[in-house]
């Protein structure tokens, strides 16, 4: 459904993407993973035909996006990062100018709107001036209008950005329920996000695809990349004799602490927490602190590069 | 053409569910309305003045030409006001959608350059007849009370409203090219402006060059339309203009596709 083949793109002489390629199949839910200014937002506008790419292609749908922009417009619903609404139209004014916009035949256009107000939960502020919604109404509006023309193709780009957490869950569940139907991209810096919502993942990092792997197996590449955090007494090297003790540990660094503790930040390939608890205190340390530490997303995607690199 | 109709519609919307829009409209009522004001009692004064002239010297009044002396020099007058009030109408067209991001709506549906370009241009050439509106009822009172020719009123408002659709063309463009609707306002006043006065210009600089910017002057075209003549030559002329800043406008949205 969407091919996407080498894209690049430039701005002046800043790279904001290079070489990204990816594929999605009908009806798949693809999630375009990043931190902030990895390139999602580009890659999308470029899928969208906002903007063309420096070199490289893509086909959304069967149809070239620099060829026929226009083909790939009609099937096409598109959510950008800040919903792009008219504060001073009405919430009917509003989708009613997008349908007709996107093409929906005249006397399609009451059911299309009504079919994706529901499916947007909109019916209580359908008569309301859109600037007067909360920031959720909004998100859902812009979702709304990326709906209307029942578009093969859906790109969202962070949807859930800025959502009190049970919208979140709303719009997660509308999402996952409009795939199978609809061929979705999306893109968040939400690790969790991806694994509840989407089939695939493509990470995306400084401009360039990092991984492309399903949620299953990029947890599994994650795993043993939590790290433990203790804080016990550290009475020079009796402290360090226990943790040595242990080979699943694959590095520490340590931290003095005031009143004589000392805090270390070790890297563990399997989780050894009972164990290590068990063998502090049976070295008659006092123990303070103990527990596990997800790496960041930044830090994450950091493993993964010179994971590969290494592979 | 559906397409077009919906931008144009929703433009239309733009204006008139802001408050701007009524200051505007009202603020042009307000000034056109007391410059007719003092254009019909200067008016009136001198031809009343004339009339106790000519009782007393027992010589034959002279003929007051409504037309020529009141009509005409209003009509210059409208042009003049319409200069300073279209960078209003125009300035938010396209930068209003630039800063709040609706641009990405816009070029992401199938609408094409031409449809979201045209139907802007219409609904701004739209407002300024609306504004044009409180004036038609002005002129009518000296219909109501007097005896003026109609067609040099026709040819007037033929006039303006060519003349006002180069400066929303223009206007269009400019705003086009910025974000912020003070810059497209004062820029869109700057070309009107450039292009008003090009003609005086003219008589500074040799006899070729001078021949160009007097053509270029859009004010030494309005001339005949205020006078009662329809000369095919200048509805040309604001016609061109038009059309090229209307081009202008197409190049400058289409623009984002090749700045890759």
């Amino acid at each position: 459904m969407i091919e996407v083949k080498n894209l690049t793109r430039y701005y002046g002489d800043k790279m904001a993407i290079k070489d990204v390629s990816f594929a999605v199949q009908k009806g798949e839910v693809l999630g375009l993973l990043g931190p902030n200014g990895a390139g999602k937002t580009t890659t999308m506008r470029i899928l969208t035909c906002y903007m063309p790419p420096t070199s490289g292609e893509a086909r959304v749908a069967g149809y070239d996006i620099w060829e026929q922009p226009l083909e790939v417009k009609k099937r096409l619903g598109y959510l950008p990062e800040n919903p792009p609404l008219y504060n001073d139209l009405r919430v009917s004014e509003y989708l009613e100018f997008v349908a007709r916009v996107k093409e929906v035949p005249s006397n399609r256009i009451k059911s299309a709107i009504n079919s994706a107000v529901q499916k947007a939960g909109l019916e209580e502020v359908y008569r309301q001036v859109i600037g007067s919604l909360s920031k959720g109404f909004k998100q859902r509006v812009g979702l709304a209008q990326a709906l209307l023309n029942e578009p093969e193709v859906l790109i969202l780009d962070e949807p859930t950005v800025g959502l009190d957490p049970r919208q979140i869950i709303e719009i997660r569940e509308l999402i996952k329920s409009l795939g199978g139907e609809h061929t979705i991209i999306l893109s968040t810096h939400i690790l969790p996000e991806v694994e509840m919502t989407c089939g695939r993942v493509v990470i995306i990092n400084r401009g360039e695809v990092v991984a492309e792997d399903t949620p299953e197996g990029l947890t599994r590449r994650l795993k043993g990349t939590e790290r433990l955090i203790v804080e016990m007494d550290g009475d020079g090297g009796a402290a360090e004799q226990v943790l040595q003790k242990f080979p699943e540990i694959a590095s520490v660094q340590k931290e003095a602490q005031q009143n004589g503790r000392m805090r270390f930040t070790i890297e563990v390939t399997s989780d050894i927490r009972r164990d290590l608890a068990r063998a502090i205190v049976d070295q008659g340390l006092g123990l303070y602190e103990l527990r596990t530490e997800s790496y960041s997303l930044e830090e994450i995607f950091l493993h993964l590069t010179t994971k590969e690199e290494v592979a | 053409m559906r397409k077009t109709l919906a931008v144009y519609q929703k433009e239309l919307k733009h204006f008139f569910y802001s408050p701007i829009a009524y200051i505007v409209i009202a603020a042009f009522a307000v000034i056109t309305g007391i410059f007719f004001y003092l254009y019909l009692s200067s008016f009136v004064e001198a031809a009343f003045m004339d009339m106790i002239r000519s009782q007393q010297f027992r010589t034959p009044p002279q003929k007051f030409n409504i037309n020529l002396q009141l009509i005409r020099p209003y009509f210059w007058n409208l042009a003049l006001i319409s200069l300073f009030v279209l960078p209003l109408v125009t300035m938010r067209l396209f930068s209003e959608e630039k800063r709040s991001g609706t641009v990405e709506l816009l070029y992401t549906t199938p609408l094409t350059t031409s449809n979201i370009v045209l139907g802007k241009f219409v609904a701004g050439l739209t407002f300024y007849m609306v504004m044009l509106l409180p004036t038609v009822f002005y002129l009518s009172l000296l219909f109501i009370y007097g005896n003026p020719e109609f067609w040099p009123v026709f040819s007037g408002y033929l006039g303006l409203v060519l003349l006002g659709s180069a400066f929303v063309g223009g206007g269009l463009f400019i705003s086009s090219l910025t974000e912020n609707q003070i810059i497209a306002a004062i820029g869109g006043f700057g070309l009107a402006l450039v292009l008003w006065v090009i003609g005086w210009a003219a008589n500074f600089s040799g006899p070729g060059l001078s021949a160009v910017l007097n053509y270029l002057s859009v004010i030494n075209h309005f001339e005949d339309f205020a006078q009662g003549v329809i000369d095919s030559q200048h509805v040309i002329f604001y016609l061109l203009l038009t059309t090229f800043g209307i081009y202008l406008t197409y190049r400058s949205v289409e623009s984002i596709k090749w700045r890759a």
